[in-house]
C-alpha cells in the first residue's frame, strides 16, 4: 500500500499556520516561562503573531489582485479542504482584526488595579479560601491568550472550509476555548461559571444538529465536498428527504453560533456572565466566522435547493429582528441589552442571506449579498468592539457597573465617554453617517433587489424599535441626575486604542463607504 | 456684461492672500485663546491693513491694465462636484471687486484701529478681534467669489460673524435677543439666495459667473424675472431693505466699531454689491428692476422718517443708513444708467457714514456709553475733534458740494428723474429728510445747551481713535473725487456697460441747485423746531401720530408680529397638540404595547439550560417542519 503526502500550499495558508503556532508555543510559555514573565510573554507574542498572520494574510489577499477592475477569484487549497477565496480572506482579515482589538482588551490592567480582567484561578471555587488567595496573590489566567489565538484558528478555518469535516473541526476549534473563556471571569464568578456552562452544554446540542446533519447530507450526495454536494442537488438524484432534513440540521447548528431566533437563548446569558472582553470577541469574531460559514455552505452546496430553504430563511430573518427588538425594550442591564442588540443585528444580517439569486440575475454594480453582509460584519465588528470596551469602564466598587441604573447622568460627569457611548449607539441603531446605516443600506438593497420586499419592511420597523432602546440609554446618561456611586475608570492605551479605532471606524465607514464597499464587490464571490 | 475672465499671473496671483490674511488671524485669535490676550488685538490689525496694502497693490496693477483686460479669476480648488455639476473655489478680480476690496479692506483697517482703543476695558477684546478678521474674512470672500455659492459662503459667513458681533455683549439680553432677530429676519433673506442660486442652476446648468452671463439671454423673461426677484428678495435681508428691515435698528446693540464697520460701511451693502454683481440678470428684466426700485424707493423715505423721530443717536444714524441704502438700491434698479452711482454712492456712504458711527462710539465713550441724545448738548467744545470730524460727515451726507455725498446723491437723484417722476419726487423729498433728521441730530449733540446727566465728564477720545475719525474725514471730504471725470463711471463700465446720458429738461446743474434747496429747507426746519427751542431732558408723550409712528419704527415690528409671527404660533401650537396627541400617542401607544409583549416574553428567558435546549429543540423542529411542509405540502 502506497501513501501519499498531502499536498499543501503553505504559502497561502501560512496566516492559519501562524495562528496555531502562536497557539501552541503559548502553551509552552504557560509551562515553561516564570510566572511573573507570562503576561509580558504571552502578550508580546499574541499580538506579535496576529500582526504577522493580519500582514501575510494581506499578502495572500493582494495576489487576488482585489485592488483593480478584474479580481481573480481564489483557489481551493489543501487536497479541496479550504478554499481561499475572496470572501474567505476577508473573513480571515476581519477575524484577526477584531482579534487583535480583543488581545488589547484582554491584556488591559490598569481597570482591575494591576491585573487582568480573568480570574486568578478558575478551578477555585467562588466564596472559598483559594479564591480570596488566589485573588490577594494577584494571580491571572495568562492561558487566556493562547486560547483566544486557538478560538481565532477555528474562526479562520470555519468559513474557509471547503467541506462539512473541515467545518465542523472549524466549528469545535473556535467553539471550545470560548466556551473556556466565557467562564473566567475575575469577578461574579458564578454568573460566569453558569454562562460557560450553559453555553457549553448547548453548543454541544446544537453541535450534534450540525453532526447529524452532516450525516444525512453524506447519505444523499454521498460526498462532503461542497462541489460534490452542489453537484448531487443540481442532479436531483437521491432521496429529497434526506437533503432536506440534511439541509434543516446543518442550518440549526449554524443558527445557533450566529445567535438567530430561536436559537438565541444562549445569547444574553452568555453575553453577561462572560468577562466583557470576551464577549466583546465573541461577539465580533464568531458572527464573522459563522456568517461566513453559513454563506459558503448554503450557497455554494446548497446553491441549487435554494427555493426549499428560502421560507425558512425568510422566517428566521423575521423571527430573529422582532425577537432581538422586542426583547431588548425591557431590559435593564446593558451587557444583556447588546446581547439582544446582537441578535437583531443577526436578524439584519439575514437579510442579507435572502438575496442569494444566481449570478446572472445580478446586475453590474448591484449590491451582491456577500459583499453586502461582509461590509456589515466589517462596521458591526468595530462598533460592537468599542461599545464593549466602554462597558468595562463604568465601575462601581463592586466591579463593572452593567446595571442600567448604574448609568444614568453619566454624560453629567463623563461627557467624552457618554458621547463616544452614544455615538457608537447611534451606529447600532443605524442613524446616516455613522457605519451602522450604511452596513443596514446595503443588506436592504442586497435583499429588495433579490425581491425580499415584505424581510425588508419588517426589517425597517424593527430598526426604528430598535432604535427606541438605543436611544433610551442615551437619554438615561445624558437627560437623567446621576445616582450611585458609579464612576468612569481611565483605562490604559490599549482600550483607549480600542474604542478610538472603533469609534473611527462606525465614522468613516458611515461618511466614505465606498471604498470598502467597491473593494468587497471585487472579490465576493465564492469559488465552486 | 459678460464675465470673461482670464487666469491670474504676475502680481495677481496673490489674490488669494487678500482673503487668507484675515482668516489666518480669525482662525489663530478664535483657537488660540487666552494665550493671544496680550497681542491679539495687534495682529487683527495687522492682518487687516496687510490685506489693504495687497488690496492697493492689486488695485493699481489693475489701473495699469487696458479696460478690456481687467477680468482676473484665480482657481483655488474644486469644492464639490456631482455629476456634471462643480463648484469650483474661484476668485474673480475686476473694477468692481477692486473698489470693494479697498473699501472693505482700508475701512475695516481703520475701524480695527479704533476698536483697539474703543475696545481697552473689554475682557473679551481679543475674541472681539477674532469676530472682526472673520467678518472681514468672509465678507471678502463674498465680493471675490466667481460664482453664486462661493457668494452664499461668504453671505452666510457675514451673517454668522454679524450675530456674533450684534450679541458681543451677551450678557445683555437686549443684544442677545438683537442677535437673535438679526439672524432669523437674514435668515429669510438667505433662503431668496440659495432659491436663487438653486434656480440658477437648474436654468443655466452652473452658477459660475462666467457661464450664467454668457447665457442669460437665452433664458425665458418669466424665469429671468423671478430669478431677479429672489436675488432682490436676498438683497432685502442684508442690506435691510423693506420688509425685512426691522432688525438693523435693534443691530445697534452690538459695539460701535461692529456698528460702523458691518452696519454701516460694508455688509449691509452686499445686497447692493449682489444686484449690480448680477446686472447681466436684472439687465433683462424690466419687472425685476421695478421691483428694485419700488423697495429701494420705500425704504429710502422709511429709514429717512424713522430717523426723525430717534432720540438714540445710533438708532438715527441707524435709520439714515436704511435710507441711504434704499438710494443704493434705488441706483441699482435703475439698470445700466444707475449701476455706476449706486457704486459709487455706496464708497461714499462707506466713508462717511462709518465716520460718523466712529463719531458716535467717541462721543459714547466720552458720555460714559449713554446713547440718548436729550442727554447730550454743547458738545462742541468738549470734544473739537469728534466735532469737526461728525461735521464733516454730515455736510457730505446732506450732500453739500463739494463733500463726497453731494457727488454721488445728486447723480442718483438726477438718474432717477430720468427715469420716472415720481421716483425722482420721492428721492429729492427723502434728501430734504435726510437734512432735517441729521441736522436735529448735530444741534441735538454738538449744538444748543448742555443737558448732561450727573457726574458725566465729556472728553476728548485718545488718538487711537481720533486718528481713524481724521482719516475718514478726509475721504467724506474727497471722495467726491472719485467722480472726476467720470472715472468711477468708466471703471466699472466694464462690469455693468455702457448706458446712454439722461438729459433733464433742468439741466444738471439745474438739477442740482433743486435738491440743495430743498436740503437747506431741511436744515431750516430743524433749526426752528428743534434749535431755536428748549430740548426737554424725556422725550414729550404728546406727540403728534407721525412722531409716535416714526418712534416705533413705522410698525415693522408690530406688522411682523400681527401678520408673520401671531398667525405662526397659532399654527404651531395647533401642530404641537396633533403631535402629542396623535403622533405621540401612536408610537408611545406601541412602545407601551411593545415593552408589555418584552416584559412577556421575557418569562421565557428564565435562566435554565434546560428550558434554553427545549426552546432549542423546538426550534429544530419547527425548521424541519417548515422545510418539510414547504416542499411536501
Amino acid at each position: 500500500m502506497k501513501f501519499d503526502a498531502p499536498h499543501l500550499e503553505y504559502s497561502q495558508l501560512a496566516p492559519l499556520l501562524i495562528v496555531l503556532g502562536v497557539a501552541t508555543i503559548g502553551v509552552l510559555v504557560e509551562a515553561a516561562v516564570p510566572r511573573t514573565q507570562r503576561y509580558a510573554v504571552q502578550v508580546g507574542l499574541a499580538i506579535a503573531g496576529t500582526v504577522a498572520a493580519i500582514a501575510d494574510t494581506i499578502w495572500v489577499f493582494n495576489k487576488l489582485h482585489p485592488w483593480s477592475g478584474e479580481a481573480k477569484p481564489g483557489r481551493i487549497v489543501a487536497e479541496s479542504a479550504l478554499t481561499l477565496d475572496g470572501p474567505a480572506i476577508f473573513c480571515w482579515i476581519l477575524v484577526l482584526v477584531f482579534s487583535l482589538l480583543s488581545i488589547l482588551l484582554f491584556a488591559e490592567r490598569r481597570l482591575e488595579g494591576g491585573v487582568t480582567a480573568f480570574a486568578g484561578q478558575a478551578a477555585a471555587l467562588p466564596g472559598t479560601e483559594a479564591e480570596r488567595e488566589a485573588s490577594t496573590r494577584g494571580l491571572e489566567h495568562t492561558e487566556v491568550f493562547p486560547l483566544l489565538m486557538f478560538a481565532v484558528a477555528g474562526m479562520m478555518i470555519f468559513p474557509a472550509a471547503n467541506d462539512l469535516i473541515t467545518m465542523f473541526v472549524g466549528l469545535e476549534v473556535l467553539s471550545l476555548p470560548l466556551y473556556l473563556l466565557c467562564g473566567l471571569a475575575r469577578r461574579r464568578r458564578l454568573l460566569s461559571q453558569e454562562a460557560a456552562l450553559k453555553y457549553f452544554m448547548l453548543g454541544a446540542f446544537s453541535s450534534g444538529f450540525f453532526v447529524y446533519g452532516m450525516a444525512l447530507v453524506y447519505g444523499y450526495a454521498g460526498s462532503m465536498q461542497f462541489d460534490k454536494i452542489a453537484f448531487a442537488v443540481s442532479a436531483g438524484s437521491g432521496s429529497h428527504a434526506l437533503l432536506l432534513g440534511g439541509m434543516g440540521m446543518l442550518l440549526v447548528g449554524l443558527l445557533f453560533k450566529v445567535g438567530a431566533a430561536p436559537f438565541q437563548a444562549w445569547v444574553p446569558d452568555v453575553y453577561q456572565g462572560a468577562p466583557t472582553s470576551v464577549t466583546a470577541f465573541m461577539a465580533a469574531g464568531t458572527k464573522v466566522a459563522a456568517f461566513g460559514a453559513l454563506f459558503r455552505l448554503f450557497y455554494v452546496a446548497f446553491g441549487g435547493a435554494r427555493w426549499d430553504w428560502m421560507p425558512v430563511a425568510w422566517g428566521v430573518a423575521i423571527l430573529t429582528m422582532v425577537v432581538g427588538s422586542v426583547m431588548a425594550l425591557s431590559q435593564t442591564d446593558v451587557k444583556r441589552l447588546l446581547a439582544y442588540s446582537s441578535v437583531a443585528h443577526a436578524g439584519f444580517m439575514m437579510t442579507a442571506f435572502l438575496g442569494a439569486r444566481s449570478l446572472a440575475d445580478i446586475g453590474p454594480g448591484e449590491i451582491q449579498p456577500v459583499q453586502a453582509v461582509l461590509f456589515y460584519l466589517t462596521t458591526y465588528g468595530l462598533t460592537n468592539l468599542a461599545a464593549f470596551a466602554i462597558v468595562t469602564l463604568v465601575r462601581d466598587p463592586s466591579g463593572e457597573a452593567t446595571s442600567m441604573s448604574a448609568w444614568t447622568g453619566l454624560g453629567k460627569h463623563s461627557p467624552l465617554v457618554a458621547g463616544i457611548f452614544s455615538f457608537l449607539l447611534l451606529g447600532l441603531a443605524g442613524i446616516p453617517l455613522t457605519s451602522g446605516f450604511t452596513g443596514k443600506w446595503a443588506v436592504f438593497t442586497s435583499a429588495a433587489s433579490a425581491g425580499a420586499w415584505p424581510v425588508v419592511i419588517v426589517a425597517v420597523l424593527g430598526s426604528a424599535a430598535a432604535a427606541f432602546f438605543y436611544v433610551r440609554i442615551i437619554v438615561l446618561m445624558f437627560f437623567t441626575d446621576p445616582v450611585g456611586e458609579t464612576s468612569v475608570a481611565i483605562p490604559s492605551v490599549m482600550t483607549s486604542s480600542v474604542i478610538a479605532i472603533g469609534a473611527a471606524g462606525t465614522l468613516v465607514l458611515g461618511v466614505v463607504p465606498g471604498p470598502l464597499l467597491d473593494l468587497l464587490g471585487r472579490v465576493a464571490e465564492f469559488v465552486r | 456684461m459678460h464675465v470673461t475672465a482670464v487666469q491670474t499671473d504676475g502680481v495677481f496671483s496673490i489674490l488669494w492672500l487678500v482673503i487668507a490674511l484675515p482668516a489666518l488671524g480669525a482662525l489663530v485669535l478664535l483657537a488660540g485663546g487666552k494665550r493671544t490676550d496680550k497681542w491679539g488685538h495687534w495682529l487683527g490689525v495687522a492682518t487687516v491693513a496687510a490685506s489693504f496694502v495687497l488690496s492697493l497693490i492689486l488695485f493699481f496693477a489693475l489701473l495699469g491694465k487696458d479696460e478690456g483686460e481687467r477680468q482676473y479669476t484665480q482657481h483655488l480648488w474644486n469644492w464639490f462636484s456631482a455629476g456634471s455639476y462643480s463648484v469650483n473655489i474661484d476668485l474673480l478680480y475686476d473694477p468692481l471687486s477692486a473698489v470693494f476690496l479697498l473699501l472693505i479692506t482700508g475701512v475695516g483697517a481703520l475701524i480695527h484701529v479704533y476698536s483697539v482703543g474703543y475696545m481697552e476695558h473689554d475682557e473679551r477684546r481679543r475674541r472681539f478681534f477674532g469676530y472682526l478678521n472673520l467678518f472681514v474674512a468672509s465678507m471678502l470672500v463674498l465680493v471675490l467669489a466667481a460664482d453664486y455659492v462661493g457668494v452664499f459662503l461668504g453671505w452666510e459667513g457675514v451673517g454668522l460673524a454679524s450675530y456674533l458681533l450684534i450679541g458681543f455683549w451677551q450678557h445683555k439680553p437686549s443684544a442677545a435677543a438683537a442677535a437673535k432677530k438679526a439672524f432669523v429676519i437674514n435668515r429669510v433673506g438667505d433662503i431668496g439666495l440659495s432659491l436663487g442660486a438653486s434656480l440658477i442652476f437648474v436654468t443655466f446648468g452652473s452658477t459660475s459667473f462666467a457661464v450664467v452671463s454668457a447665457h442669460a439671454d437665452k433664458a425665458s423673461g418669466a424665469t429671468l424675472t423671478a430669478i431677479g426677484l429672489l436675488l432682490l428678495l436676498a438683497a432685502c435681508g442684508k442690506s435691510a431693505q423693506f420688509p425685512l428691515q426691522t432688525w438693523l435698528l435693534d443691530a445697534m446693540e452690538g459695539p460701535t466699531p461692529v456698528s460702523a464697520l458691518i452696519h454701516a460701511a460694508t455688509m449691509v451693502t452686499a445686497g447692493v454689491y449682489l444686484i449690480v454683481r448680477s446686472n447681466f440678470i436684472f439687465s433683462l428684466t424690466e419687472d425685476a428692476r421695478t421691483g428694485v426700485i419700488i423697495v429701494g424707493t420705500i425704504t429710502l423715505l422709511m429709514g429717512a422718517v424713522i430717523g426723525c423721530a430717534k432720540d438714540d443717536i445710533k438708532k438715527a444714524l441707524a435709520g439714515s443708513t436704511m435710507s441711504q441704502i434704499g438710494y443704493m438700491v434705488l441706483a441699482a434698479g435703475l439698470g445700466p444708467a444707475g449701476y455706476a452711482f449706486a457704486i459709487f454712492h455706496l464708497l461714499t456712504h462707506g466713508f462717511f457714514k462709518a465716520n460718523m458711527f466712529l463719531g458716535a462710539g467717541s462721543v459714547m465713550h466720552g458720555m460714559d456709553d449713554d446713547v440718548n441724545m436729550r442727554h447730550y448738548g454743547a458738545l462742541r467744545k468738549a470734544m473739537p475733534i469728534t466735532f469737526a470730524t461728525f461735521g464733516i460727515g454730515y455736510l457730505a451726507i446732506l450732500g453739500v458740494p463739494p463733500f463726497a455725498g453731494f457727488w454721488s446723491k445728486d447723480k442718483i437723484i438726477e438718474t432717477a428723474f430720468g427715469d420716472n417722476f415720481l421716483v425722482g419726487m420721492c428721492a429729492l423729498i427723502g434728501a430734504g429728510v435726510t437734512a432735517f433728521y441729521m441736522t436735529r441730530l448735530m444741534l441735538l449733540t454738538f449744538g444748543t445747551t448742555k443737558r448732561w446727566e450727573k457726574g458725566v465728564h465729556p472728553h476728548e477720545s485718545p488718538k487711537v481713535m481720533t486718528y481713524p475719525l481724521i482719516a475718514l474725514a478726509v475721504l467724506s471730504a474727497g471722495g467726491g473725487l472719485l467722480l472726476a471725470g467720470d472715472w468711477i463711471v468708466d471703471w466699472l463700465t466694464p462690469v455693468v456697460g455702457e448706458h446712454e446720458e439722461h438729459h433733464l429738461a433742468v439741466g444738471a446743474v439745474g438739477m442740482s441747485l433743486i435738491a440743495l434747496a430743498v436740503v437747506a429747507a431741511g436744515v431750516a426746519v430743524a433749526w426752528f423746531l428743534v434749535g431755536k427751542r428748549p430740548v426737554p431732558k424725556e422725550a414729550p408723550s404728546k406727540v403728534s401720530v407721525f412722531t409716535r409712528a416714526a418712534r416705533a419704527d413705522l410698525y415693522g415690528d408690530a406688522f411682523n408680529d400681527e401678520v408673520i409671527i401671531k398667525p405662526g404660533v397659532v399654527g404651531i401650537r395647533g401642530l404641537a397638540t396633533v403631535d402629542r396627541s396623535v403622533v405621540d400617542g401612536l408610537v408611545e401607544g406601541l412602545a407601551v404595547a411593545l415593552t408589555a409583549i418584552s416584559a412577556t416574553f421575557r418569562r421565557v428567558q428564565n435562566g435554565l439550560v434546560r428550558s434554553y435546549a427545549l426552546t432549542l429543540l423546538g426550534g429544530a423542529a419547527l425548521v424541519l417542519l417548515t422545510l418539510l411542509a414547504v416542499n411536501f405540502g
